[in-house]
């Protein structure tokens, strides 16, 4: 599908995208982003940059991994284009197609996120932290040990994942969704 | 009494424990019966969105299916999961096809959602159905004018959901208010405090919590009030952290509270019934001021 569409149809496709084309590149959603410093290609780039097709440099680039999910950009907007939803499309479509990103570990933690819901149903938060720095810089644990710590002796970081029954259900309609998205 | 179909959210069974025990706490002084939803998985909430959209979609739709069966409305105390719900709901009405693909796996554990339930945010429902006057009117103990900085953060009021006005919030200002606390001018409260990127993105977020602290402390706060289980741990359980780089170059030692600890308080509950035992920075200077409050009456 990839090769057919181009990057804007592709993106205008995902729920939250439909309205990319309406941008009159303002600039309004950079100087809202509390994260655009951070950002090798603030908001108002990073749409530009779509519609003018330049898929690898914008799905390989961390920019959208820094969106803190905020929604300053969307409820400023003029045009009604959703530039958080925005953000969550292209983590999405760079995941999925396997974009190597460099300069973020964000990723990481997201992936360590949704493996915790489907192993356990619920979010494991222990789980998560732990496996986050074993992948990326155990030493960075160190420096967070004593926050940690505090959440844990304040009876607000349980060890063990609660056993949740809705666990089954899920992993089998996550399994059915997979097969259909496949056949279609 | 007024029912309505409970969804706690992870958060509240965890590091927002004290905000999972406030809200049933505060809930039957007020006339609410919070029926928690049998069985319920993970939202999804933004991480799931991020890597997989479409599937995320369907992990949110798994509880709206269960919701849906019980007619009521569904509330929940995490602003995440309020967002994540009505965003879900909102793709499943614009794309069709979606929700045709979700309910034909959603079949496989015999469910299905037709699109109906009503989400809403604890903090709407106390303010649109249970309403300031009437918390007012339940309040034990008054809070003897403690100056409160109420923060709104990000997704209780954005995207715009219409309840209240993501640029200029006032709602927190009048539920604090009812309890007989100052709410404070606050210019940021409805600032991003950094959220989940605290993991992996620490500096870019203690530069955000610090600049909020510092806005909070300077306009005179005594503690922070917030409805949301991320923006309650960074700011408490970061709060250390954080003051190495504050501008007052002094530990902010700033007391941060689930709004419906502070609730809770002015109902006369006790603080451990509250989860006050869970929060970091300790209340207790709080506390005092409060019980001062009440001596002062009783004399």
């Amino acid at each position: 599908m990839a090769d057919m569409t181009s990057f804007i149809d592709e993106v205008a496709a995902t729920p939250g995208g439909e309205h990319i084309r309406s941008c009159i590149q303002c600039g309004i959603c950079s100087g809202a982003c509390p994260a655009a410093n951070e950002m090798e290609y603030p908001p108002r780039k990073i749409i530009a940059m779509i519609r003018a097709g330049m898929r690898d440099e914008v799905l390989s680039s961390s920019s959208m991994w820094h969106c803190l999910s905020c929604y300053m950009c969307t409820v400023r907007c003029p045009r009604g284009v959703k530039p958080t939803d925005i953000a969550h499309t292209l983590e999405y479509l760079a995941y999925q197609q396997g974009f190597k990103v460099k300069g973020t570990t964000t990723p990481v933690m997201y992936q360590n996120f949704v493996n915790s819901i489907k192993g356990n149903g619920r979010v494991h938060e222990v789980g998560i932290m732990l496996r986050y720095y074993l992948t990326t810089n155990p030493l960075a644990a160190l420096k967070v040990l004593p926050v940690g710590l505090s959440l844990f002796f304040h009876k607000r970081l349980p060890l063990l994942p609660k056993g949740v029954k809705g666990r089954e259900d899920l992993a089998k309609i996550i399994q059915k969704f997979k097969e259909i998205e496949a056949r279609s | 009494m007024k029912h309505y179909c409970y969804f706690p959210g992870c958060s509240a069974e965890a590091t927002a424990i004290g905000l999972g025990l406030s809200a049933q706490a505060i809930a039957k002084p007020l006339d609410i019966e919070l029926i928690e939803l049998e069985d319920w998985t993970c939202c999804g909430s933004t991480p799931y969105g991020s890597l997989d959209k479409l599937e995320s979609i369907l992990v949110a739709a798994r509880n709206l299916a269960l919701a849906e069966k019980t007619g009521l409305d569904m509330v929940t105390p995490c602003p995440s999961c309020f967002v994540t719900f009505y965003q879900a709901n909102l793709y499943l009405k614009e794309h069709p096809q979606l929700m045709a693909q979700v309910n034909e796996a959603l079949a496989v554990a015999n469910l299905v959602y037709n699109g109906n339930v009503h989400v809403r945010d604890l903090m709407e429902v106390l303010f649109n159905d249970v309403t300031p006057e009437v918390i007012a009117s339940r309040v034990q103990r008054g809070l003897n004018g403690l100056k409160v900085a109420p923060y709104y953060g990000c997704q209780m009021v954005r995207p715009d959901y219409g309840f209240d006005d993501p640029e200029f919030p006032q709602s927190l200002d009048r539920m604090v208010e009812s309890l007989g606390a100052e709410a404070v001018p606050f210019p940021l409260k409805n600032h991003c405090c950094g959220g989940a990127l605290v993991i992996s993105e620490q500096s870019l977020a203690v530069d955000l919590m610090r600049k909020l602290l510092d806005n909070a402390v300077e306009n005179g706060a005594e503690c922070i009030v917030a409805p949301c289980p991320l923006c309650q741990m960074n700011l408490d359980a970061y709060q250390s952290i954080v003051s190495v780089y504050s501008k007052f170059k002094t530990d902010y030692n700033l007391p941060i509270l689930f709004v419906t600890q502070l609730i809770g308080l002015a109902l006369g509950i006790d603080p451990k019934s509250l989860g006050l035992n869970t929060n970091i920075v300790s209340p207790g200077r709080l506390l005092d001021h409060i019980s001062k409050a009440g001596a002062k009456r009783g004399t």
